[in-house]
């Protein structure tokens, strides 16, 4: 397993092994699972109570059904460990914090002057995307 | 004209600064090639045959003076003294030098303008109607509504690597001038019985080397629910898309092998979702942008009347101009296709010269149009005879909109790494083949479109004639294609036959063009020919 190099989470890490998403549906106990980028996330819905983790694997990180995943597990209330592995560049982790994910495991590591940079490098955002709780830009125009 | 406030001018200079980081990773070798390539392109930084390129976004095709003369500027501080006018209604530098590429984005966001998300797999420039605002035939100004959708595109977290590159087009007229069925999603405004203002919906439209029309999915999402149902449409896109084949990883081939029905339904599914989720910007939001959309202060009480005395002037008229809404005003076109000339082309000082007639001839707006030209949106007729001298000085003054020698063409092999043939000779001897005014009369309207590979950027697919070059065995070889059409009567080209070399093709296309001529009944265009006598009369003729 490769390391969590960056977590954006105060509660302890998990380190369950991650089962895939077919084992996970038909064992009871396990509390992590692993999405393979053409798993179906929605498979996870019924079970969110019970997960601690959920390891998202970007194989190549321009297979983009990762996104969907997180956003699609995020805004269906799970709150536990989203965490990105695989192939991660610098210059999307930002897209993927607001897609939902707080744990970066990238397979190689990155600079991390450069990703913390890039964590903070937007300062506003156009869309509203439930995971994250930034206010977009719209709602800046026109508050409530 | 839509003008940014503090936080898309920070939204742009972020990105400028994001891509000077990029830049410097890769320069200092932190970043393989292979890294980078995706990185750049979503800043549609290409690279090319010969050298980079850079694409610059014209969002819905509209730009004031100040940003049209900056494009020439750029041409000349950071190209060769021209640009390239795009089908996506975008402007194209060939000859950028990579660690240029950061300033010149920089020169662009002190206007306001930007090259995100103009290639890649992500949701690029969305394109609109030309004559938007200044037609009569619309129901409501699209581009209010193409803005709301460029800011929700830019940048969306979910939405930069979808399996392949998607367009999006809004028009709002029933008279389709932007191509809008062949798109990715199409969107056409249109009122219901109660009057309010809704969006037609269409998916899976594209060309390429499997060309489909798109197909209506909604007959009205309500206006307040548009940004919604577009992301409901791309999430269903992004998770289902195929990924195993680049050639098959369009939208529409989704929409195709999942069937209408089936791929709506999952829409259907997701969008009762998101309604759920705070996506759709408040309808304030469409008001504020719109109320930097209301027409310029026409002038009334003017008159309609233009002295037409000067036949190059009247033949120009005849050609490239539109009725305009407003009494005594018109709609100019400048054709950017001079005889034997390179589509879409245009000089520093060219550039430079239509921002200025622009300032002084029609409120400060000029468009692009995605068949390579130019619009002065709002010229007011008593003014048009100086407008007409001033292009004509410029060699801006080819009066052939819509006709043969308005040659739709992509950069070809002359300079796109992807091109299996030049397309660019081919569309000027066509281009000087029909160059006489008076040949160029009597064959009327004919969409003629090249392209120097499959994936059709030069719109074969969609023109009434169709050139597509291929390689066969190593030589160029060009087959042609008749019968497409891009508009309301969104139609695609059919193949002729065997292909032909360079000037054979041209001989081709004016064998095709005899038969139109010959069999032309009353006021027939040459597809209105074609669909009427079909391929048959055509076929002999060129091969017999």
């Amino acid at each position: 397993m490769v390391d969590v190099q960056f977590r954006f989470r105060d509660d302890e890490a998990v380190n369950d092994p991650a089962v895939t998403v077919s084992a996970f549906t038909e064992q009871s106990n396990a509390t992590a699972v692993r999405i393979e980028p053409s798993d179906d996330a929605r498979d996870l819905l019924p079970s969110l109570d019970r997960l601690a983790l959920v390891e998202v694997a970007f194989p190549a990180w321009t297979d983009g059904r990762g996104y969907s995943s997180a956003r699609i597990l995020r805004e269906a209330g799970y709150t536990g460990e989203l965490r990105a592995t695989g192939d991660l560049v610098i210059d999307m982790l930002h897209h993927m914090r607001r897609c939902g994910f707080d744990a970066f495991a990238p397979e190689k590591p990155l600079n991390t002057s450069d990703a913390e940079a890039a964590f903070a490098r937007w300062e506003n955002v156009y869309q509203a995307t439930v995971v994250d709780g930034r206010a977009p830009i719209w709602a800046k125009r026109h508050p409530a | 004209m839509y003008k940014y406030d503090e936080y898309d001018q920070q939204m742009v200079d972020t990105r400028v600064a994001e891509f000077r980081d990029q830049v410097r990773r890769r320069l200092a070798g932190e970043l393989t090639e292979d890294q980078f390539k995706p990185l750049r392109l979503q800043n549609g930084l290409y690279l090319q045959l010969h050298a980079y390129m850079l694409r610059v976004a014209v969002p819905y095709g509209t730009m004031n003076s100040a940003q049209m003369k900056v494009l020439g500027d750029i041409a000349d501080k950071y190209d060769r003294g021209y640009g390239h006018f795009t089908t996506r209604t975008n402007i194209q530098y060939n000859w950028i030098k990579l660690e240029d590429t950061p300033d010149a984005l920089a020169d662009l966001a002190k206007v306001e303008m930007h090259a995100i998300q103009t290639s890649g797999n992500c949701i690029r420039n969305i394109s609109s109607d030309q004559y938007a605002g200044a037609s009569a035939d619309e129901v409501v100004d699209p581009r209010p509504y193409a803005e709301l959708l460029r800011q929700w595109s830019s940048f969306h977290p979910e939405f930069l690597v979808l399996p392949r590159k998607f367009k999006i087009a809004v028009i709002a007229s029933e008279i389709d001038r932007a191509a809008m069925r062949l798109h990715d999603i199409g969107i056409n405004l249109v009122r219901n019985e109660a009057g309010e203002v809704g969006a037609e919906f269409y998916v899976g439209g594209g060309m390429g080397r499997t060309p489909f029309v798109a197909k209506k999915i909604k007959d009205f999402v309500p206006i307040d629910q548009m940004v919604t149902y577009a992301e409901a449409c791309v999430r269903v896109y992004n998770r289902y898309g195929r990924r195993d084949n680049k050639y098959k990883a369009r939208i529409k081939i989704l929409v195709h092998e999942l069937g209408l029905e089936a791929y709506s339904k999952e829409v259907d599914a997701e969008f009762a979702h998101l309604l759920t989720q705070p996506i759709e910007p408040p309808l304030a939001e469409l008001e504020r942008i719109q109320a930097m959309f209301v027409d310029p202060a026409f002038e009334t009480g003017l008159s309609d009347d233009l002295d037409l005395s000067d036949p190059d002037f009247r033949l120009w008229v005849e050609r490239n101009t539109f009725a305009h809404k407003a009494p005594g005003y018109v709609i100019a076109n400048v054709s950017l296709k001079p005889i034997g000339g390179i589509p879409g082309d245009a000089t520093s000082d060219q550039i430079r010269l239509m921002a200025e007639l622009a300032k002084d001839y029609s409120f400060d707006e000029l468009r692009v149009t995605h068949a390579q030209n130019i619009v002065f949106p709002h010229v007011k007729k008593s003014d048009l005879y100086a407008l007409w001298q001033k292009l004509e000085k410029a060699d801006l003054s080819t009066p052939n909109l819509d006709t043969v020698g308005d040659i739709i063409a992509c950069p070809g092999l002359d300079y796109c790494s992807l091109a299996n043939a030049r397309s660019i000779p081919v569309a000027q001897k066509i281009s000087e083949r029909f160059g006489s005014a008076e040949r160029q009369a009597e064959i009327g309207e004919l969409k003629l479109k090249i392209s120097g590979c499959i994936n059709a950027c030069g719109h074969h697919h969609a023109g009434h004639i169709g050139i597509l070059g291929v390689d066969k065995k190593g030589k160029e070889n060009y087959q042609l294609l008749l019968g497409g059409s891009e508009g309301a009567d969104t139609s695609l080209a059919k193949i002729t036959g065997p292909g032909f070399d360079e000037d054979g093709v041209v001989d081709a296309t004016e064998k095709a063009i005899d038969v139109y001529l010959a069999n032309k009944q009353g006021d027939e265009r040459f597809l209105d020919t074609y669909r009427r006598i079909g391929m048959a009369p055509f076929k002999e003729a060129i091969y017999g």
